[in-house]
């Protein structure tokens, strides 16, 4: 079951990049754990950390690069990351989503995504919003301006209020947004179609015998 | 009928049902499962007590992970045994169908589906790989899932999908020779960006891309996903039925006149609408390498890195800028000046016998630069390392001083032991040349398996076609 997102009152944090991808979200050497959790630590190392880590070190005890902006102390905390376009490309890696959730991002604001990190979002409760370039601009230029910057994100009424009272609408496709209201697991709702799936297999069996031969 | 492109076919071909919102439940005939992206997604089955839908559709490796040096002792570190040990031990519990790494068969995913023919044409292949695109060489529709999709799949053989738009790509008239299906693929890159097909399915079309072999057609689409693309796809024509025939998950007997004569269906129909075209002249496209952090950062190998003074655009810029930083390069220099540490010859993209043949035809009679420390070659898998043995490429890479490995991923990612250190810079035949990518502080620079080697003999980039003709002149 996932966490519902309905909701969110947060902090943003600007991450002032193009082509975030999803080797820098979480590096390759963090990918070796059998979990889902625990990558909160790891979320952006490279850029995070000063020196190299490793799985099993104690983060805590690394030093934070204090020119990366998620380590200033202004941004402690933040539940949203408002980001530049083609954020989350490269691999599929869904730790990536892992990573920012178990930091704590909630939702994450961006004039485009990768597809496969998008769809892998909202598997996890994350909210990946696409906004105009030009929104996105003027979110970054608030942002910096003015420390404790929030937003206030509602998904039921695709709404994003900024502290000054605007209100920005979003997008975001009916199906995805009733899984995510309701913290629905889409395996189960998939399985209630079992019959219809059973029912395609027959067909495509006697169209297509050789994708069944095992 | 309307005319349908590749993609609607294959596509309306998988559709279980279809809600209101155009949200779709799509059938998913083959499924391909490593090591990294699916311990979570078994763990989620078992609490949930759910049992793979059919298991005949999986086909699971380990490739990641994998040393590629010698494996009778097993993988030493303890955390990347874990995993492929996970993996072993989920296919028992599950009764899946696994390639260990102690088998002849292993190899990089990407590499083992053609390789078996268990990539077919006409069929969904997944994988929790982004680089399942590679599969839509053979006018299949592959594409790349994160874990909670691998599980969603293992339960239902379904996946939740809305359709994507379609895109024509076509490479128009022939490369000179010497032009590879990599510097193909780079220089569409180069053209539309790494988000230039983000929401779209490529199709690769053209006379460029019918000339090319399917080891050429694997490369091209790759990296579909680099230019933003989930998936990329390459209409059936002869060449995909010849080189499908025969393997071992191929049809069988009266099944397979009955599959050929439905997959000469898979090709776009004449007047199919496309969302967008995109059209590059062939005989334009020079052998290529990248100079930056991202794979669209790529220039001609007679080209100089781009100066970020000339560039209107402040964030564009300001990326240019930081890429130059991190590669440790001057702006405005030939790229045919810029010395390399280590080559590496392998990845999902180029370690197919065909790249091999390639890279191994540049290298003959040739030594390793002095100033190269290490020059890598990892064949895909157990089967073409096999064959290229038998071809005698082994032995023509390491007497010119290239290392001959095991199968696996390698230094595409560095997951193992293969890795560059910081600072150290690498011509290489893998997909991404993000920072870090191949080890923190690695400089990484994209380029074809005949590139790689010719930059690993003179030390540095150089136009591979150049070494090969001076050897037919002399
Ligand atoms: S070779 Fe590289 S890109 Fe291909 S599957 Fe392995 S890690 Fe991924």
């Amino acid at each position: 079951m996932m966490q519902a997102f309905t909701v969110l009152n947060g902090l943003v944090v600007p991450l002032d990049r193009s082509n975030v991808d999803t080797d820098a979200i979480i590096p390759k050497q963090y990918l070796k754990s059998v979990k889902r959790t625990g990558f909160g630590p790891n979320m952006f190392d490279d850029w995070r950390y000063l020196e190299p880590g490793e799985p099993g070190m104690d983060h805590s005890k690394r030093t934070p690069n204090p020119d990366f902006v998620v380590n200033q102390p202004r941004y402690k905390g933040a539940e949203i990351l408002l980001a530049r376009d083609n954020f989350g490309c490269g691999s599929s890696r869904e730790h990536a989503v892992w990573a920012l959730t178990d930091y704590g991002i909630r939702a994450v604001i961006a004039p485009s995504f990768a597809d496969i990190f998008f769809n892998n979002s909202f598997k996890n409760g994350l909210l990946p919003i696409a906004l105009d370039e030009a929104i996105v601009d003027q979110l970054f230029r608030e942002v910096e301006a003015q420390e404790g910057y929030r937003l206030a994100i509602d998904l039921e009424a695709q709404t994003i209020t900024t502290p000054s009272g605007g209100v920005i609408d979003f997008e975001v496709d009916e199906f995805r947004k009733y899984c995510l209201l309701n913290g629905l697991d889409d395996i189960g709702l998939t399985l209630k179609h079992a019959d219809e799936i059973r029912a395609y297999e027959e067909r495509r069996r006697q169209e297509a015998p050789w994708l069944f031969q095992e | 009928m309307s005319a349908k492109t590749l993609y609607d076919k294959l596509w309306d071909d998988h559709v279980v049902r279809t809600e209101n919102d155009g949200t779709s439940l799509i059938y998913i005939d083959r499924h391909l499962v490593h090591e990294v992206t699916s311990p979570q997604a078994f763990e989620g089955l078992r609490i949930a007590g759910r049992q793979p839908w059919r298991t005949g559709s999986v086909l699971a490796v380990p490739d990641h992970n994998v040393p590629t040096t010698d494996r009778t002792a097993g993988i030493a570190d303890p955390v990347s045994r874990l995993q492929v040990e996970t993996l072993d031990q989920n296919c028992r519990d599950f009764h899946l169908t696994e390639f260990p790494m102690s088998d002849i068969r292993q190899g990089i995913v990407h590499v083992i589906g053609p390789e078996q023919g268990a990539t077919l044409p006409g069929m969904t292949v997944v994988c929790g790989d982004s680089h399942t695109s590679t599969h839509g060489a053979f006018g299949a529709l592959a594409f790349g899932i994160g874990t909670s999709e691998v599980e969603h799949v293992l339960a239902t053989q379904c996946l939740i999908q809305k359709k994507m738009k379609n895109m024509l790509i076509s490479v128009d008239g022939k490369v000179g020779a010497g032009v590879t299906a990599k510097d193909i693929v780079l220089a569409i890159i180069g053209e539309i960006g790494t988000a230039g097909g983000t929401g779209y399915a490529i199709e690769f079309g053209g006379e460029a891309i019918r000339d090319l072999s399917m080891e050429g057609r694997m490369t091209v689409c790759n990296m579909a996903i680099e230019a933003g693309a989930r998936a990329g796809m390459i209409a059936v024509d002869d060449t995909t039925i010849d080189y499908v025939k025969g393997r071992p998950f191929a049809p069988r007997d009266g099944h397979w006149n009955q599959a050929v004569s439905a997959w000469s269906a898979l090709k776009s129909d004449e007047g199919a609408e496309f969302d967008l075209v995109v059209r590059l002249d062939a005989h334009s496209i020079q052998p290529q390498v990248t100079w930056g952090t991202s794979p669209e950062m790529v220039i001609p190998i007679d080209a100089r890195v781009p100066d970020p003074a000339d560039e209107p655009d402040s964030v564009k810029a300001s990326g240019i800028h930081r890429a130059l930083d991190y590669m440790g390069l001057q702006a405005g220099m030939p790229i045919n000046e810029v010395s390399i540490d280590k080559a590496f010859i392998g990845s999902c993209t180029n370690s197919r016998i065909e790249d091999l043949r390639e890279a191994a035809s540049v290298v003959r009679g040739h030594q390793l630069a002095d100033n190269v420390k290490l020059a890598l070659v990892v064949p895909g898998s157990g089967l073409v390392k096999e064959q290229a043995e038998r071809e005698g490429l082994d032995k023509i890479f390491t007497e010119a001083g290239f290392e001959w490995r095991e199968p696996g991923c390698s230094m595409c990612l560095a997951m193992n032991a293969d890795r560059l250190e910081p600072g150290e810079r690498c011509a290489s035949t893998s997909n991404r040349n993000f920072e870090g990518r191949q080890g923190k502080g690695g400089r990484t620079h994209l380029v074809s398996p005949a590139m790689a080697a010719a930059a690993a003999i003179a030390g540095h980039f150089v136009d591979a076609r150049t070494l090969v003709e001076k050897e037919n002149t002399q």
